[in-house]
């Protein structure tokens, strides 16, 4: 076990993977300005999103906590939070929690700077230039496995992946855990029918029944709605591709959590509360999905793929991995980690787990994925409150 | 996970089905468990093959777990999918 990466030690005792000057909209308005701060600083992404005003209930937590938790991703070294000045989820606050993880974080609002948005993008690039230069002091050490933290994802997923990808995606995810790391899966409708193979799973009764709670529920929710679940999973794709039943596909899905003991679930972007095996609940769009596991705290994704994916996030490297030889193929620039021998026969999925395992370690010590090298800096947040606006539709 | 040969794959040694890792013709043979199955339908890629026969009400297994019940009786070498096959989990705990 004495494996190591190459990581960044942070000033809370976190390890990124990356150093990354995360330059952050605090509301739609200013992502035009975040985006010219962003392409001027080296080693920067911008952070912007179509939210941040006239939000309430849990998608104003949603966003603030997101906002606040992709700042302090430990891949991030230091951030500029830019808000425009008259929106409810201020720069300011934003800043003020990033700063609890003791990097070194500046803000400001659009309308305090005379001269407007061109001003403000020159602020920005001062700002941020000064936390750029510290962050080039910055040296990689070794660690260990323990400081690593997970994010499991599918997208884009066909039958193959529950069989080949999936498998050897909780291969690496149950290392991670035996090394004293910590991983998160996410997209609990994708849980569903496999609810009591999770129970038994969890560590002890009050997360068993958290479980339980969170899927039946989601289904109490739909009969509500008078949406009837067997009609809607497993897809129209999925049953064409050889899944019957949504029990088939959720176990699919969950492969990629392995064996491991369920410590707790979290909510949306929530940080876990210690290591091992979490779930956080959110519903399976995966974008929103990776947005909320970056926020967490992931360091890295592994993201299965069957059909084909190319998407990434800004402070978290996403590495794809695909058991569908023809989409390996077609879009094999978007694709980290071929695993189509899988089902060509020629090799098992424990021997595929460990070309995943070299990939990963690979990335950890600062070797980009597809998705970084292409420049993909996805953003999307999820939103939870039930809308008042329902019933306005046009007649 | 047990070894696979050319052109399927069982994921658990509990399991009473196969999934086809490619398109397998009707009438074909496939050797697994040491004995050999005849495949009675035409079986595409990611779709699911009987092991045994299984009885109307008798549960499916993949990955060592159910996936669901027998609506017909399945002969060895069947097709499975949602014309001999539903979800136990929608059926009858959640009882849509």
């Amino acid at each position: 076990m004495n494996e190591e990466f190459m990581g960044y030690q942070r000033p809370n005792g976190e390890v990124g993977i990356r150093n990354k000057i995360a330059i952050i909209s605090s509301v739609v308005c200013v992502n035009h300005v975040v985006q010219q701060i962003a392409s001027k600083i080296k080693d920067a992404v911008p952070i912007t999103h179509p939210l941040g005003c006239g939000q309430f209930g849990p998608d104003y937590s949603n966003t603030l906590n997101t906002l606040i938790g992709l700042g302090k991703n430990p891949n991030v070294f230091g951030a500029v939070v830019v808000g425009l000045g008259c929106e409810n989820i201020s720069s300011g606050l934003i800043a003020k929690n990033i700063k609890k993880s003791k990097k070194p974080v500046e803000y400001f609002d659009l309308q305090e700077v005379k001269g407007g948005s061109p001003a403000a993008i020159g602020k920005g690039i001062i700002l941020g230039n000064r936390i750029s230069e510290e962050a080039r002091q910055m040296k990689r050490e070794p660690f260990d496995f323990s400081h690593i933290v997970l994010g499991l994802e599918c997208g884009g997923s066909d039958s193959i992946s529950g069989i080949s990808a999936n498998p050897a995606l909780g291969i690496i995810s149950d290392r991670i855990v035996k090394f004293g790391g910590t991983s998160i899966l996410a997209e609990f409708t994708e849980w569903i029918g496999t609810e009591h193979l999770l129970i038994k799973r969890a560590i002890d009764k009050s997360v068993a029944e958290q479980i339980h709670k969170l899927l039946s529920g989601f289904l109490e929710n739909l009969k509500d709605l008078g949406i009837n679940f067997l009609g809607v999973q497993p897809t129209p794709g999925n049953i064409q591709g050889g899944l019957t039943t949504i029990e088939e596909k959720s176990l699919g899905s969950i492969a990629k959590a392995g064996k491991s003991p369920i410590q707790g679930l979290i909510q949306y972007s929530e940080e876990p509360k210690g290591k091992g095996l979490w779930l956080m609940i959110e519903p399976s769009l995966d974008v929103e999905s990776m947005t909320g596991l970056a926020a967490a705290g992931a360091n890295i994704i592994a993201m299965t793929t069957g059909r084909g994916s190319p998407c990434g996030n800004p402070v978290v490297p996403v590495i794809k991995l695909c058991g569908n030889p023809k989409t390996c193929e077609w879009m094999a620039e978007n694709i980290d980690v071929d695993v189509s021998s899988i089902i060509k026969g020629e090799n098992s999925v424990e021997e595929l787990a460990e070309v995943l395992w070299l990939r990963m370690k690979k990335a950890l010590n600062g070797e980009k994925t597809q998705a970084e090298k292409l420049g993909f800096n996805d953003i999307a947040i999820w939103r939870n409150t039930a809308s008042p606006f329902q019933y306005m539709h046009c007649k | 996970m047990l070894k696979q040969s050319k052109n399927y794959i069982i994921m658990n040694q509990d399991d009473n089905c196969a999934t086809a890792l490619e398109d397998i013709s009707k009438d074909s043979q496939i050797q697994i468990r040491e004995s050999s199955i005849i495949i009675n339908h035409n079986i595409p890629l990611g779709h699911k093959i009987a092991l045994e026969d299984i009885r109307k009400g008798d549960l499916v297994k993949k990955y060592g777990h159910t996936i669901g019940f027998a609506t017909e009786d399945i002969n060895r070498g069947d097709w499975i999918h949602i014309h001999n096959l539903t979800s136990q989990y929608l059926k009858e705990v959640v009882k849509i």
